[in-house]
């Protein structure tokens, strides 16, 4: 009855689709978990974008520097969401105890990070997409005027939310429930360092080189080049990218060491705390 | 060309830190038999499968399913086998027919529409295929999960406690079903249970558990007779109790 004549990668595809199915399936069946999506991107944008308004509208350089913010507070929570809507949809088969089933189907790892990234940009899409377009709505700030540069800023903070994503899946796998608090919580460590808000010479000296380690703080400055500057920079994308090769290899190998680590633990069969 | 046994564990170890929670045993399953593993809390059953399954690492000693070495070559083989177990649970707030049709991708079922359909006469589930998992009694929950384990018809089959919770008459249905695939389908079937009737019901082999090693190893008949009981929950008190060599003894 099994397809054993299929190739490998029509048998990989089905596999990395029925994984999306099933969270499609979920997202479908429930609407807090839709509400959540966009709750939260929509209250970040609304509140930011009305400090910036107040502040644009009583200092000269801010009011030059319209819409750093807003992008800022957009581009953050494509990072913050991407790594979310990853371990998320990880923590769901954990939440219903399902984990047993996946990994005991014919699913390898590769094709399960597989379906959450492309869940993850789901999740995302749902969530952040009409967030701005009620940025245009409320603040005039059009997120798409940054065309190109913009793929470039989506790419590279989406590497570097599935790479964290990926190493968070795995010490979840390997520690069990006890980890689940660092899905939520890790990226806020980032948030500081990768200067979301502020230009990285706002750092203390000796701070500025680990700030220069991560990927996105090159993103933010673009986004503050074009925005401030209208100048895009491609060598900030460009070192991005390699720095997120390294982040992504460097989350993929950690998941499979912390999946071997598991299968010798025996945890794999856990899902509690 | 020499004939494998479907499944093979062969001196396997299994220590967790310090604690050996089995500790050198070596058995086979001849093709289309239901074997029990039976052994009480903490005995290896658990452990056990799920290096059947490739879900941990043997700490020494080999494992092979359908020819392939445990957990190293899983993948070639994981679409020939399937499990149930309390432990894990079938999505909740997907229906039915999406549980089905996911697990069915992922095991990349040929014809899945009409393998659902063909599973929800047989296991009768053709009313529930479009109720969320979530809103079914534990008896309709449990065939779900069973069609689950039989969405790809697998060759090698491992059941921990299938009929754990549920009722005398459901249980029973349950077996039946089991029995058939089994028959049917010339499938290996690894069952670990408490429920003595249903072991003496289902299995022509009964391997014995205790701390880690194997105590007994036969069939239900023999071990009767060799133990001198009636029942086969008498046989697994003796084992548990620590009383199984001189009951044995007593008996001969």
């Amino acid at each position: 009855m099994s397809r054993r004549h299929t190739s490998a990668v029509a048998a990989s595809t089905h596999r990395i689709s029925a994984i999306m199915l099933r969270h499609w399936y979920l997202l479908r069946s429930s609407w807090p978990r839709l509400l959540d999506l966009i709750y939260w991107p929509t209250v970040q944008m609304v509140t930011w974008g009305f400090l910036q308004y107040y502040i644009a509208t009583n200092a000269g350089f801010f009011a030059r520097a319209g819409g750093t913010f807003i992008g800022a507070v957009l581009l953050w929570d494509i990072l913050f969401r991407g790594q979310l809507g990853f371990s998320i949809s990880f923590l769901e088969e954990m939440y219903s105890r399902n984990l047993g089933n996946i990994m005991m189907s014919p699913l390898r790892p590769f094709e399960f990070i597989i379906a959450l990234m492309v869940i993850s940009v789901v999740r995302l899409s749902l969530g952040a997409v009409p967030v701005t377009f009620l940025a245009i709505a409320f603040f005039g700030f059009n997120l798409y005027a940054f065309g190109l540069a913009l793929v470039a800023f989506f790419f590279n903070l989406m590497l570097t939310s599935w790479a964290i994503g990926i190493f968070v899946s795995g010490l979840i796998l390997r520690n069990g429930m006890g980890a689940e608090n660092l899905a939520w919580s890790i990226m806020f460590l980032f948030m500081p360092l990768t200067c979301v808000y502020y230009p990285v010479a706002t750092l203390p000296t000796w701070l500025q080189p680990v700030a220069w380690l991560l990927p996105p703080t090159y993103v933010f400055e673009g986004m503050r080049a074009l925005v401030i500057d209208k100048v895009f920079r491609p060598d900030l994308m460009l070192d991005a990218l390699a720095l997120n090769a390294l982040l992504f290899a460097a989350g993929v190998f950690g998941f499979l060491q912390l999946l071997r680590s598991a299968q010798r633990q025996g945890s794999l069969m856990q899902s509690g705390e | 060309m020499s004939q494998l046994p479907p499944v093979a564990v062969e001196r396997l170890v299994k220590i967790y830190k310090t604690v050996p929670a089995v500790d050198g045993i070596s058995f086979a399953l001849a093709p289309g038999t239901i074997t029990a593993l039976l052994g009480g809390n903490g005995a290896g059953k658990t452990t056990t499968i799920a290096s059947i399954m490739g879900l941990i690492t043997p700490t020494s000693g080999r494992v092979s399913v359908l020819g392939a070495q445990m957990p190293q070559q899983r993948y070639r083989v994981l679409h020939r086998m399937n499990f149930e177990s309390p432990y894990v649970e079938v999505p909740m707030r997907l229906t039915v027919r999406q549980n089905l049709t996911v697990f069915g991708k992922l095991y990349d079922v040929d014809h899945l529409r009409e393998r659902i359909t063909e599973l929800g006469d047989e296991l009768d589930l053709i009313e529930l295929l479009d109720r969320t998992t979530g809103s079914l009694s534990a008896g309709q929950k449990t065939r779900v999960s069973l069609a689950k384990a039989l969405i790809n018809t697998p060759d090698v089959l491992l059941l921990d406690e299938p009929t754990a919770s549920l009722d005398p008459d459901t249980a029973d249905w349950v077996r039946g079903r089991l029995e058939r695939y089994c028959r049917d389908r010339h499938a290996t079937v690894l069952l670990a249970s408490h429920n003595m009737t249903e072991v003496e019901r289902l299995c022509e082999r009964v391997i014995m558990l205790k701390r880690g090693r194997i105590e007994d190893d036969d069939t239900p008949a023999q071990l009767l007779w060799r133990y001198g009981r009636s029942t086969l929950e008498e046989v697994f008190l003796d084992v548990a109790r620590g009383n199984g060599g001189e009951t044995r003894e007593a008996a001969q």
